[in-house]
């Protein structure tokens, strides 16, 4: 049996019978610590000997140059704008995250199709279709979804150095100001992300906390699922 | 954990434009003829004084250098080749061929959604995907499809241009070493999913073993119907689009 299929009909041409590691997401808004929540998990795992890779958004080698050009002058057509994410995503997940699977590695991805997928239903692209558009994306083994709201959020904006000018939604614009728009911006990221976790199965974690009660609860649950898939994997090896 | 995938997507075919303009296009294989049927239609309503808009493939100028560097680098797959070439084409709609169609301008494309159907399918990717993919894409007033046995259309592309680019020749997909032999397989592949499409999808087959100037005048016959309540310009030159291309 695979490990991993796509939501849809899959990656043209790629074989997901030779994908052997994990694949586990964290998910959240902007601000909410994903990065730190990353790179915490990646000692923890490493110290438990296992091999990580890292991926994140706008990072592939094909279209993340041409994402940050089409952001500086806001040229670029609603639906081409999302459809360039998608390709973005489409060459990280080629040629970043099967190689990892492939190799056995732990990849741990800073969001998924799920965040890309949020934002461009908040700048009005229509649900179905874009669900459709990243509908060859491989299914992860879990996604990790630190939740968080509007007014615990703001604190830690404040304390990384305030509202970024997309994160708060100002291209639209949603608000007078930009306190307004990123509360306005925000509150619908989080709604859809909330109803995308009903319905693609995110395990969700109160982000609320302070961070290392968050850190450890997480690392205890990725711990615990490597653990299970690994002896589901190798139980079902046939006899040397 | 996770549950069951989103029902099937709606697809390309539902969004008919309610603005006063038109579009027309026209699609085939490399060779067929239809670039040259095009710009003599372009010269036509030029002359009979309507503004003309011609839109083509790869003109979205944020998208092209991604492209650009994806092909030089031969790191396209089936399923980024598909994804950036449909970055490109909304770019386009929204923004070369939508706002002319609602000032009233007749747009030509060379090439449409179904260059997208046939290409991305012979390169293996899912067909009910890549209708969904192209959903928002406006249908034309007419479409048209310029049928070339694949011989004849080899004949005129290989006889006067023997270095075939990696992506045109289909050289991504491994079908042969030698790029000339990929190019044959691949077309027929490209061929053969024209002739799905036309009984998939109101397109007005053109014979283009025909004399230029006999598919022209057809060509003609057909789109003048349709010209019928359009207001024309009374200068006779193309419009000056900011992005869009302008025929000479």
């Amino acid at each position: 049996m695979t490990r991993f299929d796509s939501y849809g009909e899959g990656i043209p041409g790629v074989d997901p019978g030779d994908l052997t590691g994990w694949l586990i997401v964290i998910e959240g808004t902007d601000g909410v610590g994903r990065t730190t929540h990353v790179n915490h998990l990646r000692g923890v795992l490493e110290r438990e000997g296992y091999a990580v890779a890292e991926t994140g958004l706008t990072r592939s080698d094909l279209a993340a140059a041409g994402i940050r050009r089409a952001k500086e002058g806001n040229t670029l057509g609603s639906n081409a704008y999302n459809l360039f994410y998608a390709t973005d995503f489409a060459d990280r997940l080629e040629r970043q995250i099967l190689p990892a699977l492939r190799a056995g590695f732990v990849m741990l991805t800073d969001r998924y199709i799920y965040s890309l997928v949020a934002r461009a239903i908040v700048r009005g692209a229509d649900p179905d279709w874009i669900k459709n558009v990243y509908s060859f994306s491989l299914r992860p083994d879990a996604v990790f979804y630190l939740r968080i709201d509007v007014p615990n959020l703001v604190p830690r904006v404040l304390a990384q150095g305030g509202f970024d000018y997309w994160e708060s939604g100002m291209d639209l614009p949603m608000g007078a100001d930009l306190f307004d728009s990123f509360v306005n911006y925000q509150s619908r990221v989080i709604e859809e992300l909330d109803r995308l976790s009903v319905e693609y199965g995110f395990e969700t974690l109160d982000a609320t906390r302070p961070v290392e009660e968050t850190a450890d609860d997480l690392s205890a649950r990725v711990l615990r699922l490597l653990a299970r898939i690994s002896h589901e994997t190798e139980g079902a090896l046939p006899p040397p | 954990m996770t549950q069951l995938p989103p029902p099937a997507p709606a697809a390309y075919g539902d969004v008919k434009p309610p603005w006063p303009g038109r579009l027309f296009i026209v699609e085939g294989i490399d060779g067929s003829g239809k670039s040259t049927q095009l710009t003599l239609l372009s010269q036509w309503l030029q002359g009979e004084g309507y503004p003309v808009v011609f839109s083509e493939w790869n003109s979205s100028p944020i998208v092209r250098n991604t492209t650009r560097r994806g092909k030089k680098r031969q790191i396209l797959t089936p399923l980024t080749f598909s994804l950036i070439h449909a970055t490109d084409f909304y770019d386009r709609v929204e923004r070369e061929i939508v706002p002319f169609l609602k000032a009233g301008a007749i747009v030509l494309a060379d090439r449409y959604v179904f260059t997208a159907f046939a290409r991305d399918v012979a390169r293996g990717v899912e067909p009910r995907w890549v209708r969904g993919l192209y959903r928002f894409a406006v249908v034309p007033t007419m479409a048209f499809y310029f049928r070339t046995p694949l011989e004849v259309a080899l004949k005129r592309i290989l006889s006067g241009r023997p270095k075939l680019k990696w992506y045109e020749a289909g050289m991504d997909l491994g079908l042969h070493t030698e790029p000339q032999a990929s190019y044959r397989i691949f077309q027929a592949r490209i061929l053969d999913e024209y002739e799905r499409l036309v009984k998939e999808y109101p397109l007005t087959v053109m014979d283009a073993t025909k004399a230029i100037e006999t598919q022209q005048r057809l060509l003609r016959k057909h789109i003048a119907p349709h010209l019928l309540g359009l207001r024309k310009t009374g200068v006779i030159h193309a419009v000056h689009a900011n992005h869009a291309k302008v025929t000479p």
